[in-house]
């Protein structure tokens, strides 16, 4: 009679998990670089909590009538509703995560 | 002596009148400086809407010896309208609210100034018109005030050789998006159902 063949954790196929532990910490990652991106952009570029400008209103007087009137620059300026996307962004990769965690086995 | 005197009387009287009923002067309200402009604001929901629209154009005759026989009439090109979210930009002139395509011009038509008081060369008053926004009109009155700037023209376009006078307009009112069918109790818990209307613009001398 043989000898009942032993199996331990560490023979099994090395690249079965590896995977899934990739996808796992790309994930991850992807989810603290939009989280942090995205408040580090929002905050940067003035931390404005109105909705996000394409052209950016600049007050100025004419000399000679005193008339204030506005210009627009147009550059971007992130709002709320960018930085809530950023935001939501992270949290659903990092919900996805969980579907790729490896279960650990034991082997007495 | 009596020559004399008749002379200088009928030259008194004759300047007299001349002053009595001095012209009206045309003022053309197209900007080539680009400064004129109506600015609106209202209240929504997560901050309040503002923006301005600068395709200002338009002629009143004004007379600053009688600022009452004031005429004229200021467009306002619909699609000149803008605020500083592109998207938002889109959505008011779309066909729910401003309906720029069907409505290229909001209207102001002076029908009388009344209430007038001068000082100086500023005169307040109150100027009634009928206002055509979106296809509707109706006659508003709207508190203003008129500065005469006498030679005023040249100094602004950095020609102070060339003469000509300047009117600047200034006035605040508001009026209900409602009244003009700009989506008639529609959003108002988004988008306020009052529109607070500033203009300041100044008029150069037109060519009649």
């Amino acid at each position: 009679m043989t000898a009942p063949i032993r199996t331990h954790a560490s023979d099994a196929t090395p690249t079965s998990g590896a995977p899934r532990k990739k996808i796992l910490s790309l994930l991850r990652l992807l989810s603290a670089f939009c989280l942090v991106f995205g408040i580090v952009y929002w905050s940067g570029k003035g931390a404005h909590t109105g909705w996000s400008m394409n052209r950016v209103p600049v007050t100025q007087v004419d000399e000679i009538t005193g008339i204030e009137f506005i210009t627009y620059e147009d550059r971007f300026v992130p709002g709320i509703e960018w930085l809530g996307g950023a935001v939501g962004l992270a949290a659903v990769a990092f919900g996805l995560s969980f579907f790729f965690r490896t279960k650990k086995t034991h082997n007495p | 002596m009596n020559k004399s005197l008749l002379v200088s009387t009928l030259l008194f009287v004759g300047s007299a009148m001349t002053a009595a009923t001095a012209a009206p002067q045309a003022f053309d309200f197209t900007d080539p400086k680009g400064v004129n402009a109506i600015q609106f604001k209202l209240d929504s929901l997560l901050e309040p809407i503002s923006g301005t629209a600068s395709g200002v154009s338009g002629k009143v005759h004004y007379n600053p010896e009688n600022p009452t026989e004031t005429t004229g009439k200021i467009v306002v090109a619909t699609q000149s309208a803008l605020v500083s979210n592109a998207v938002m930009t889109e959505h008011m002139l779309g066909e729910q609210w401003l309906d720029a395509a069907n409505n290229p011009e909001i209207v102001f038509e002076l029908t009388s100034l009344s209430n007038t008081q001068t000082e100086g060369n500023n005169t307040t008053a109150t100027a009634t018109g009928k206002l055509t926004l979106k296809g509707i009109t109706r006659e508003i009155s709207v508190p203003v005030r008129l500065s005469y700037l006498p030679g005023a023209f040249g100094k602004r376009i950095n020609k102070p050789e060339v003469p000509g006078d300047l009117l600047v307009i200034r006035g605040e009112f508001s009026i209900a998006r409602a009244d003009f069918g700009i989506m008639p109790g529609q959003h108002e818990d988004k988008v306020n159902p009052e529109i607070a209307l500033s203009l300041a613009i100044v008029g150069s001398p037109a060519q009649d």
